[in-house]
């Protein structure tokens, strides 16, 4: 991989393509997400650094790793706001993560609440990388309103069922200018390859490698993955992908001049 | 079972008291009626209540077999028709089955976190006659009802043992324990901890507004058994013997304000395994009605009597309350599920493991007595307990327990938005 293969966001630069979810937090998976699947930033849910004492998940995550808060929690534009700004206080940093549930069974996120919050947060100077639902239009909005980022879901949050949205998602990359996150719903490091073959500029997992058997192993398939999604996308993918037969003749041999 | 069992005279009560009790125990006829809503109740209009007692009373748990078991135990997504053959009798031999799939779906919706919270009880006056309960009116018990001052110093006690979740419980009456008491419990409350719940006597959504802006988030009501004809006999005096206006009332928290509410049958009291059925269902229609809230199931039970199981089919031992926990997670995965300290430590910390996500800890069921719980200082003035805990287990006991278990213990997922 070309060592200057990287990505921006707010005006950081990174170059690995992992970014480790908030999901399941453990020790060990931060250890492996750092470790063996080279994370440079990783997602803490604001609710859960909002503790006293023993638990503390920010006393997890190494100095060297771009925090990445996010608002879980948050119902709608507002409370998302508030949130933000709690991590902001908490020191966590100008980064946050939108992600605004009004569904407490799927956690599907509300792209129209979404589109509020990034407006808002932009504004307050925050670096806004908002978690949607992969619709086109949203994207746009969200773009215009100042996101760093667009993170469209590939399948329910946890669900570990990879790419459900794949055209929607590829539509969105190719629609728009910015890096584009493929969040939730990946299962398996093939799902994880297979987005950035499709030029996702970086992966969000979680569950898939908490609920591993083996952690660090998982995260390092996770590396691998990725890596080789990202090679392939700037090798160009070849003519294998294309659809129907190659014609023995030309198709315009008949043209004259 | 035999209804009069729980039937207990004092020799503290007068005798036009002890005329009452035996009239309302023996004869119907003099009780309120249970379905009719008593003055100043709200009614609102849910249609759920009609929705989950119809299709309770029409679910015959002996028509499925261990073929609509597996099934269920390896659909992607169960159906009520799967759920309703997971609390079959014949869903038993696949116990372990169950557990293993529960397991799966516990982990994927919530990692290996567990969480861990504190009962706080302020007052236990009561108002209701409910046969089989410690807390009635009837009981010859200590009484109390802590001042803001106690309620103060029993908040710092538990709050210096490192918990940060409180869950405000009182017994049921708004004349011993009105709503601005209670608000002024959960002002304080919010001093203390991240996170305030209540488990108090059903109020209109007004008071469940006004509660909320004091700091209460959450609103847990059992319904004990879903049952009404079963219900009408257990609750005999009291607004508690309304049994719609306590069915409604996780509705009028919500649209009240709260962020979650908790629901649960007292399995044992009736048909557990209807009463189960029911307790998952009410959840399931709210959820479809108000998907914004979180819900919780907690499952209280009546223990067999020892050396009696096979008197009652319908006793809930051990391995039907694993039963009844998996079927939960089963059905619905994304649910919270609590288990109390009733529960002994072996069950509490096998269940974590398997479906429950949330378990109490430093726990006292009595009023006013926590310092004496924690610390060994005895309070003779201290209010009754509404029950015995099988789990006695210290904040720091049960934090070290569940991290030993492999489990990640949270104290707080929650900011106040």
């Amino acid at each position: 991989m070309d060592s200057k293969d990287t990505f921006t966001l707010g005006g950081k630069e990174f170059k690995s393509r992992f970014i480790l979810g908030s999901g399941k937090y453990s020790m060990e998976l931060v250890k492996a997400a750092v470790e063996n699947a080279g994370a440079e930033i990783i997602t803490l849910a604001v609710r859960r650094t909002n503790t006293k004492k023993n638990e503390n998940i920010l006393d997890y995550i190494p100095d060297n790793v771009t925090l990445l808060p996010n608002t879980s929690g948050a119902r709608d534009a507002k409370e998302a706001v508030r949130i933000a700004r709690m991590s902001r206080e908490l020191g966590c940093g100008d980064f946050v993560k939108i992600e605004i549930m009004r569904d407490s069974k799927y956690l599907l996120p509300d792209n129209a609440e979404t589109i509020k919050a990034t407006e808002m947060l932009v504004k307050e100077g925050f670096i806004v990388l908002p978690y949607m639902y992969p619709d086109l239009y949203a994207a746009r909005e969200l773009a215009s309103a100042g996101a760093a980022a667009i993170m469209p879901l590939a399948s329910p949050i946890g669900s570990n069922k990879g790419l459900a949205t794949k055209e929607f998602i590829q539509i969105i990359i190719d629609e728009t200018d910015l890096p584009v996150i493929v969040d939730a719903g990946i299962g398996r490091p093939s799902q994880a390859c297979e987005a950035m073959e499709m030029g996702a500029a970086a992966i969000m997992a979680n569950t898939a490698i908490a609920t591993a058997g083996n952690i660090p192993v998982m995260a390092g398939a996770f590396k691998a993955a990725i890596e080789a999604g990202r090679s392939a996308y700037l090798a160009g993918l070849g003519r294998v992908l294309w659809r129907g037969a190659s014609a023995s003749d030309p198709l315009t041999g008949f043209l004259r001049d | 079972m035999a209804q009069n069992q729980f039937f207990v005279d004092s020799g503290k009560l007068s005798s036009a008291a002890l005329e009452h009790k035996h009239l309302i125990e023996n004869d119907p006829s003099a009780r309120a009626s249970h379905m009719e809503y008593m003055e100043g109740m709200e009614k609102i209009s849910s249609g759920i209540m009609d929705k989950v007692l119809s299709e309770v009373k029409a679910f015959d748990y002996n028509q499925y077999n261990a073929a609509d078991v597996e099934r269920a135990i390896n659909s992607e997504n169960c159906t009520i028709e799967g759920f309703k053959a997971l609390l079959s009798p014949a869903a038993m031999p696949f116990l372990e089955n169950m557990a293993k799939r529960a397991k799966t779906e516990t982990s994927k919706h919530f990692g290996n976190t567990v969480y861990m919270f504190t009962p706080l009880y302020i007052a236990n006056f009561c108002e209701n006659y409910c046969i089989y309960c410690g807390f009635n009116c009837y009981n010859d018990i200590n009484r109390k009802k802590l001042d803001m001052q106690e309620i103060e110093h029993e908040m710092k006690v538990i709050a210096d043992s490192g918990i940060e979740e409180i869950l405000i419980l009182t017994g049921e009456s708004r004349g011993m324990s009105g709503i601005e008491y209670i608000g002024e419990a959960c002002k304080l409350a919010r001093q203390y901890f991240r996170n305030v719940g209540l488990e108090i006597y059903p109020v209109n959504t007004d008071e469940y507004k006004y509660l909320h802006e004091c700091g209460a988030d959450y609103v847990t009501v059992f319904q004990e058994t879903y049952e009404p004809d079963k219900y009408e006999t257990l609750h005999l005096m009291g607004h508690k013997r309304v049994f719609p206006y306590r069915f409604e009332a996780q509705e009028r928290a919500i649209m009240g304000g709260m962020r979650g509410v908790g629901l649960s049958a007292l399995l044992g009291l009736s048909d557990f395994r209807k009463d189960a059925f029911a307790t998952a269902l009410h959840a399931y229609y709210l959820q479809r009605k108000y998907p914004h809230i979180e819900y919780s199931l907690s499952c209280p039970r009546l223990r067999p009597i020892i050396n009696n199981d096979k008197i009652n089919p319908l006793d809930v031992h051990e391995k039907q309350l694993c039963q009844v926990l998996c079927a939960y997670r089963i059905f619905l995965p994304y649910i919270g599920i609590t288990v109390s300290s009733r529960e002994q430590k072996h069950f509490r910390d096998g269940i974590v493991k398997i479906a429950a996500t949330k378990v109490s800890a430093g726990v006292s069921t009595g009023i006013g007595d926590h310092e004496s719980k924690y610390e060994g200082w005895e309070d003779e003035s201290a209010g009754d307990e509404q029950f015995e805990i099988s789990d006695a287990r210290s904040f720091d006991e049960m934090y070290g327990d569940m991290s030993s278990e492999g489990l990640q213990p949270v104290l707080n997922d929650y900011v106040y938005v």
